[in-house]
């Protein structure tokens, strides 16, 4: 398949291999993985490229949970390390991911995900919301969740969530699907080398006599040792919500506010100009990070806003932490499609109409 | 002090090498844990290689390995100490990396791993020690358990029909091309921590000429797994376990 | 402010009839024109023989959602992607369809119909790969909303090296949809 108008940093570029091709750039030093539809065009994409990276591993590995160990031991050792799948294997990854989290691992996890549960389907689905901000492993413990909407951010969030992984020294995962991976948009692709590599001091490359031994490990038997680093975990969390991040659009006078994340905020966009057109005074809220979530900005818009709708590819799951945000200062409605189904612009503009002349009654 | 003192001026016959820590181990008196532990240690002091040598713990009796070895080490979770230490080595590939597991941990739940490993040809060392019980659970069956062997989960002897036999999973991993040496050991008497020790050695130099993976089984005892004081363990060892596990080179370059 | 175009367009057939890469030609000629696009295929096992589709979206302003249900063109290559998205036309717009492989044609009276001979015509220039060109041509006869000169840099852009030698054969095929479309187009305000 093509991929890219020479050697040009614009280019139109499929989802997966934009995403491909600014980990490379954005100094990615191992990835692993094990192909799964939607998302193989990552791994295809870093193999064919990978003559031009001397020094980046690139390994297909027997499994998923053979991959996220092998992110485990580079990410151990220093190494700015990413892998992706799609929503059964990011399943297998849990147990690994909730050892990273607590081992203080900084690695990038891409997850393009498809319908579910079971094998599901290959189509995009956006019902992995809850593994992905709640934890997802065992344990208490918060991956960081961006969540991009379009190609250019596949790029863009890559940078982010190397920057925020290694800040934090915390699993960062970026949550797309189906549609985002596999769709081609016009991209900018950022300048190679842009991106500094955070020193890791803790990092088992082997000891010198200068320094005690480094231990990386998630083994603290004495409950008193495990809960001092929960409380560890916790005040970084807490850090971490200043990096909160999303977008509103006309949410001024808006009395409907759409909620919605990656694909699904752009279908509502679309929703939120025809309802618009109809004098009906809608707005759009997108958290852009889902994991922290932008509690306080929802909060804010309750105050003028009459009621929220939020709009998921899933049988709703963000929308409980909307409610939670709203904290029942106004109604929250839901509306989602499940199983890789994905939700029209003009499906989502009756659910806003019926939801406008409910209210209109109610209030009349 | 006093102690130093003492020495002062005498030949030293025995020394704990640098490379162990002072903390005590958690093994049960008469476990090979320790032992092996303390040879592999040895090695990597004498071949000067503390500061170069990155090691993988695995979940089961040697999860804490890293409390008494004084280097550079990584706690996996359980059976994929091998794909972690594949993730290290491939990062750092002039390093010497080995993992460290016991026979639940690379033969039961990452048998996966440990296959996809040594058929890469990863280019570390795999140590397994193998004493045909999970010990830090209290005692079930292994998949290396011997047929008639009790344990807490086959409580009436290992039988065929409903539990298969024991795996000999060494046996196994010889056959594949990336193997490029395997052997199997134990440290039961002098002679055999003698024999490990060359084996170890001869694997880091294997490793530093990336040859490709060495594997080397350490059949061992579990005096408190197998309800035995550490004399009779041993001896049981040689007479039920070595039949089945017989020591020697399994698979060494053609020269 | 409504100088601003939007075109929405679905491209669907068999895979293995071009219909995929017909609209990756689209997105970039659009690209290099420095409009916004964004072309999101049907993926997974429909490719593997069975119906295939993408959609694409050329616009001067930014794509809200990349997914639609009503489109202005719909560019059709065999029967059952008639029957799935004849009604899915905005009134107005435009369907062109393969006419040898359609039995039952559209029936709409409220959109633009254009049955173009793609493939009897390829097969007068002697490569049938490139039916799929003529009815790109017909397109943009219709709908001009890319250049002729993006679409061939466009399609350096897309064919691999062992196939750029048969760019001349592209251009030949897409002026003859050109031709094709003003023909057909002609003789519908005739009848």
């Amino acid at each position: 398949m093509a991929s890219g108008n020479g050697k040009s940093n614009t280019r139109l570029m499929k989802g997966n291999e934009a995403l491909a091709e600014a980990a490379l750039r954005a100094g990615m030093q191992a990835y692993f993985g094990y192909p799964i539809t939607p998302q193989t065009e990552v791994m295809e994409y870093l193999s064919i490229q990978a003559p031009n990276y001397p020094g980046v591993v690139i390994l297909q590995a027997e499994s998923e949970i053979a991959a996220i160990n092998m992110v485990h031991g580079a990410s151990g050792v220093g190494a700015r390390v990413m892998i992706s799948s799609s929503s059964p294997g990011i399943s297998l990854m849990q147990e690994c991911l909730s050892y990273m989290a607590s081992a203080q691992l900084p690695a990038v996890i891409v997850n393009v995900q498809r319908g579910g549960p079971g094998l599901g389907t290959i189509q995009p689905s956006q019902a992995d919301y809850f593994q992905a901000v709640k934890g997802g492993g065992h344990g208490d413990y918060h991956l960081i969740v961006l969540a991009p909407s379009s190609v250019q951010e596949m790029v863009d969030f890559i940078f982010d969530a190397f920057r925020l992984t290694e800040k934090y020294r915390n699993p960062a995962m970026i949550l797309a699907d189906g549609a985002l991976g596999q769709m081609m948009e016009k991209v900018t692709l950022p300048v190679a080398g842009s991106l500094p590599k955070t020193n890791a001091p803790w990092a088992t490359i082997g000891k010198p006599n200068s320094r005690e031994r480094n231990i990386i490990t998630s083994l603290f038997i004495q409950p008193e040792r495990m809960e001092k680093l929960n409380l560890v975990l916790q005040e970084k969390y807490n850090q971490l919500q200043k990096e909160v991040r999303w977008e509103e659009y006309q949410t001024e006078d808006a009395e409907i506010v759409l909620v919605a994340f990656g694909l699904t905020s752009r279908i509502c966009d679309k929703t939120m100009n025809l309802a618009r057109e109809k004098g009906l005074k809608v707005g759009l809220l997108r958290p852009i990070t889902l994991y922290p979530f932008p509690t306080n900005a929802l909060a804010k818009l309750a105050k003028h806003a009459k009621v929220f709708l939020t709009v998921e590819m899933n049988a709703g799951q963000m929308v409980e932490d909307v409610r939670l945000a709203i904290n029942g200062k106004c109604p929250v409605h839901f509306y989602g499609r499940m199983g890789g189904m994905i939700p029209s612009p003009e499906e989502v503009l009756i659910k806003v109409e019926s939801i406008a002349k409910e209210f209109q009654t109610a209030h009349a | 002090m006093e102690t130093a003192t003492n020495i002062d001026g005498l030949e030293v016959v025995y020394a704990k090498p640098k490379t162990l820590t002072d903390t005590p181990t958690h093994y049960c008196p008469g476990c090979g844990h320790g032992v092996v532990h303390k040879i592999l240690m040895e090695v990597i002091e004498e071949m000067n290689i503390q500061e170069e040598t990155i090691g993988v713990a695995p979940v089961g009796c040697a999860v804490f390995a890293y409390d008494y070895m004084n280097i550079d080490m990584q706690e996996a979770a359980h059976g994929r100490a091998s794909a972690v230490a594949t993730g290290v080595k491939r990062v750092l590939p002039d390093k010497y990396v080995f993992s460290y597991q016991g026979d639940g941990d690379l033969a039961a739940i990452g048998t996966g791993e440990t296959i996809h490993t040594v058929n890469r040809g990863e280019n570390i060392l795999m140590l397994f020690i193998n004493n045909g019980i999970y010990g830090m659970t209290g005692g079930q069956m292994a998949p290396t358990s011997i047929l008639g062997m009790k344990t807490t989960t086959s409580p009436f002897g290992r039988e065929v029909a409903t539990m298969g036999n024991p795996l000999k999973i060494t046996e196994m991993l010889a056959q594949l091309p990336g193997a490029y040496y395997v052997s199997r050991h134990s440290v039961h008497n002098t002679a055999a921590v003698r024999k490990l020790k060359k084996a170890i050695s001869t694997s880091f130099k294997y490793q530093k000429e990336k040859k490709g993976t060495c594997f080397i089984e350490i059949v061992s005892n579990c005096p408190s797994g197998w309800k035995m004081t550490p004399v009779e363990s041993n001896e049981w060892l040689e007479k039920n376990m070595f039949p089945i596990y017989p020591l020697g080179d399994i698979k060494v370059p053609k020269s | 402010m409504n100088m601003s175009m939007t075109q929405e367009i679905i491209i669907a057939g068999f895979g293995g009839q071009g219909v995929l890469s017909m609209g990756q030609i689209i997105a970039y000629a659009a690209m290099e024109g420095k409009k916004e696009v964004s072309w999101m295929p049907s993926y997974g096992p429909e490719m593997r023989g069975g119906t295939a589709n993408c959609t694409v979206i050329v616009s001067d302003s930014r794509i809200s959602s990349p997914i639609i249900t009503k489109f202005d063109t719909a560019i059709v290559l065999n029967q059952p992607s008639i029957e799935k998205f004849e009604n899915a036309v905005k009134p107005g717009g435009i369907l062109i369809y393969e006419k040898s492989t359609i039995l039952r044609p559209p029936s709409r009276k409220d959109i633009e119909v254009l049955a173009i001979p793609g493939l009897e015509e390829a097969q007068k220039l002697k490569s049938k790969q490139v039916a799929n060109m003529i009815l790109l041509g017909a397109f943009l006869e219709m709908r001009p909303i890319v250049k002729l000169e993006h679409v061939i840099s466009a399609l350096h852009s897309v064919l691999p090296p062992h196939r750029q030698h048969l760019i001349p054969l592209n251009e030949q095929a897409l002026a003859r949809g050109k031709e094709l479309a003003i023909q057909v187009a002609t003789e519908m305000v005739v009848r």
